[in-house]
C-alpha cells in the first residue's frame, strides 16, 4: 500500500492542525437526566457521552469491598461509531480499554469514602475518531464530578503520537491508522500524576520523552476546558465551554 | 492477576518487611531493586507446534506454542500475514484461577504481548503474504500459563518471543488462489527481538520482575518493552495506583537497559 504524507512540507497535518495543535473540543456536564452524573464530549470527529451511576448496592454481593467503593468501567463502542460497521459485543479491545479507563479514574477517587458500594461508570462512544479513550476518561470524570463523587483531582487523557517521523498532539483516525505510534495519557494535573499510559508504535528515548511531555502538555490545556464545563454547569455560566484551541 | 488472592492482614506485615529492606535496596526473596529472577528457555519441546518455548522466571512459568496456517489477510492489511497472541491462565497455575474464557486480565496480558510483538515489527509479515489481498500465512501464537508467581507480562512475552524466534513453517504457493503445499519446510521470518521489561512501584520505590508477593502490595505497574536498537515500542502502565513523570521515565531508562541484558539471554537460547 502506498503511503500518503500525514504532514506537508509547511508542517500542517491533513487537517490543517500544526503539530501541537489540539482538535477542537466542546464538553458539555449533566446531559443525561437519569444518571447520577454525565458529561458528553466532542473531540474532533468523537463524539462520546459518559455517564455515573452509584454510589449504589453491590451487586452480585460478593464481590463487596468492606473498606471501600468498587469502581466498575464499561468502555463501548456504538456499532454506526465506525467505518465499517462494529459487532456490538464486547470486543477484546473494548475489555481492555475498560480496564485501563477504570485504573486511570481509580486514583482519583476517594473510594475509602462509599465502603460497601459500587460505582460505575459507562462510557458510550457514539462516533469514534482517534483517541476515543482519553476524550471518554476525561468525560467520565466530568461525569464523576457532576454525581457529586469525592475526588482528588479530575483526571484529563490527551494523546500524543508519531506520524511521519514526527512527534505530534492529539492523533485524529487517519493519524492513528496510518501514522507509526501513539501514546494515550491520562493524569491528574494538580497532582501531577500519571494514571494511564499506554504506548505503540516505535519510539527513540528521545522521541519518547517528547512525546510524553507533549501529551502532558496537552492535557493541561484540556484541564482548563474541563473547570470551564463544570463551572458552567454548577455556576449558570450561560456560555457554553467550548474551546477552540487557544493558541499562543 | 486474578489468580492471585489478596489477603490483606499478611500483605500489610509483608509491605512493611519490604519497605524496611528497600532501605538497603534488597527485597524479600535477596534480589536487588532492579534484578530479574533466573530466566530459563526451553526451546522446541512441542513437536506437533510450528515452535515452541517454555520459559521460567522464578516460579512463574509458562508454555508459549505457535501454529501456522492460511488464511485471508485482515481487511486494512491485504499484503501482510497474519499474527494472533492469546492468552489463558489455567486453572491448574494457582489456587486461585478459574477455569473459563480469558477475563480482562488475560486479554490485557495477551494484548501488551502482542503489541510488542507486532510494533517492533518482529515477524516480517509482509513477507508472509502468498496473495495480496486473498492468501497470508496465519500465525497463532497460543500461550498456556502453567504456574503464576507474579509479571506474567515478562514471562508471556519471552515465551512468545522464543517461540516465533524457532518457528519452522511449512511453505505454501497459491494455486487459482488456493494454498498449496510445497513441501518445504522454512523458517519464521524475524528480524527484531522484543523484550518487555515490567516494573511495579510500591510506595515510591520501583523493582523490576515483581513476583506474586510483590505484585499483591504493588500501587502501580508499568511494562515497556524495547527493540534491539534501544527503541521503546510498547508500553502499559496497569494496577489502579499512580505514577510520576519522573518515575515514568526512570522506568523507561531501566527497561532499555535491561532489555539489552535479557535480549542475550534469549537469542542464546533461540540459537
Amino acid at each position: 500500500m502506498e503511503k500518503r504524507k500525514l504532514i506537508d512540507e509547511n508542517g500542517i497535518r491533513l487537517d490543517g492542525r500544526k503539530w501541537n495543535e489540539l482538535r477542537p473540543i466542546r464538553m458539555e456536564v449533566g446531559t443525561l437526566k437519569n444518571a447520577d452524573g454525565s458529561a458528553y464530549i466532542e473531540f474532533g470527529k468523537n463524539k462520546i457521552v459518559a455517564a455515573v451511576y452509584g454510589p449504589k448496592e453491590v451487586h452480585p454481593k460478593h464481590e463487596v469491598l468492606p473498606d471501600r467503593a468498587l469502581l466498575r468501567c464499561r468502555y463501548h463502542m456504538a456499532p454506526f461509531s465506525v467505518d465499517e460497521r462494529k459487532n456490538p459485543a464486547p470486543s477484546r479491545r473494548e475489555i481492555e480499554i475498560s480496564k485501563v479507563i477504570r485504573e486511570a479514574l481509580e486514583p482519583a477517587i476517594i473510594m475509602e469514602d462509599y465502603p460497601r458500594t459500587a460505582i460505575e461508570v459507562y462510557v458510550e462512544v457514539l462516533q469514534s475518531d482517534g483517541g476515543s479513550r482519553v476524550a471518554g476518561i476525561t468525560a467520565s470524570s466530568l461525569a464523576l464530578a457532576d454525581a457529586g463523587i469525592n475526588m482528588r483531582d479530575l483526571v484529563v487523557g490527551c494523546s500524543s503520537g508519531i506520524i511521519d517521523g514526527q512527534v505530534v498532539l492529539d492523533l485524529n483516525d487517519i493519524e492513528d491508522k496510518e501514522g507509526s505510534g501513539d501514546m494515550p495519557v491520562a493524569f491528574m494535573p494538580n497532582l501531577n500524576l500519571i494514571t494511564l499510559l499506554q504506548v505503540d508504535g516505535i519510539y527513540t528515548k528521545e522521541q519518547f520523552k517528547q512525546a510524553f511531555e507533549l501529551a502532558l502538555e496537552g492535557g493541561r490545556k484540556i484541564y482548563r476546558m474541563q473547570r470551564e464545563a463544570l463551572i458552567s454547569k454548577f455556576f449558570g455560566n450561560t456560555q457554553p465551554a467550548s474551546a477552540e484551541e487557544d493558541e499562543e | 492477576m486474578s489468580a492471585v488472592k489478596k489477603n490483606y492482614v499478611v500483605e500489610t506485615i509483608r509491605k512493611a518487611q519490604m519497605k524496611e529492606l528497600f532501605m538497603k535496596s534488597r527485597r524479600l526473596d535477596g534480589r536487588a531493586l532492579d534484578e530479574f529472577r533466573e530466566i530459563k528457555i526451553k526451546t522446541g519441546l512441542i513437536e506437533k507446534a510450528n515452535g515452541s518455548a517454555l520459559v521460567s522466571l522464578g516460579n512463574t512459568q509458562v508454555m508459549a506454542g505457535v501454529k501456522v496456517s492460511t488464511g485471508a489477510p485482515f481487511p486494512d492489511t491485504p499484503n501482510k500475514g497474519m499474527l494472533v497472541v492469546n492468552a489463558e491462565v489455567l486453572p491448574l497455575a494457582s489456587a486461585y484461577a478459574e477455569a473459563g474464557p480469558p477475563d480482562e486480565n488475560a486479554i490485557e496480558l495477551a494484548r501488551v504481548v502482542d503489541r510488542g510483538v507486532r510494533e517492533s515489527e518482529m515477524v516480517e509479515l509482509e513477507k508472509l503474504c502468498i496473495v495480496e489481498g486473498k492468501l497470508v500465512y496465519t500465525i497463532f501464537v497460543d500461550v498456556n500459563i502453567l504456574n503464576v508467581d507474579g509479571n506474567l507480562f515478562d514471562a508471556t512475552s519471552f515465551a512468545v518471543v522464543s517461540a516465533l524466534r524457532t518457528s519452522k513453517i511449512p511453505e505454501y504457493k497459491a494455486e487459482d488462489d488456493k494454498p498449496k503445499l510445497t513441501g518445504e519446510i522454512i523458517p519464521l521470518p524475524v528480524r527484531k527481538t522484543p523484550v518487555s521489561v515490567t516494573l511495579a512501584r510500591i510506595d515510591d520505590i520501583l523493582i523490576v520482575d515483581p513476583n506474586a508477593e510483590e505484585e499483591a502490595v504493588m500501587d502501580a505497574r508499568l511494562t515497556f518493552t524495547t527493540d534491539d536498537d534501544g527503541n521503546i515500542c510498547a508500553g502499559q502502565k496497569g494496577e489502579p495506583g499512580t505514577l510520576t513523570p519522573l518515575q515514568v521515565m526512570q522506568a523507561s531508562d531501566i527497561a532499555i537497559s535491561k532489555g539489552k541484558e535479557i535480549r542475550k539471554i534469549i537469542m542464546e537460547a533461540t540459537g
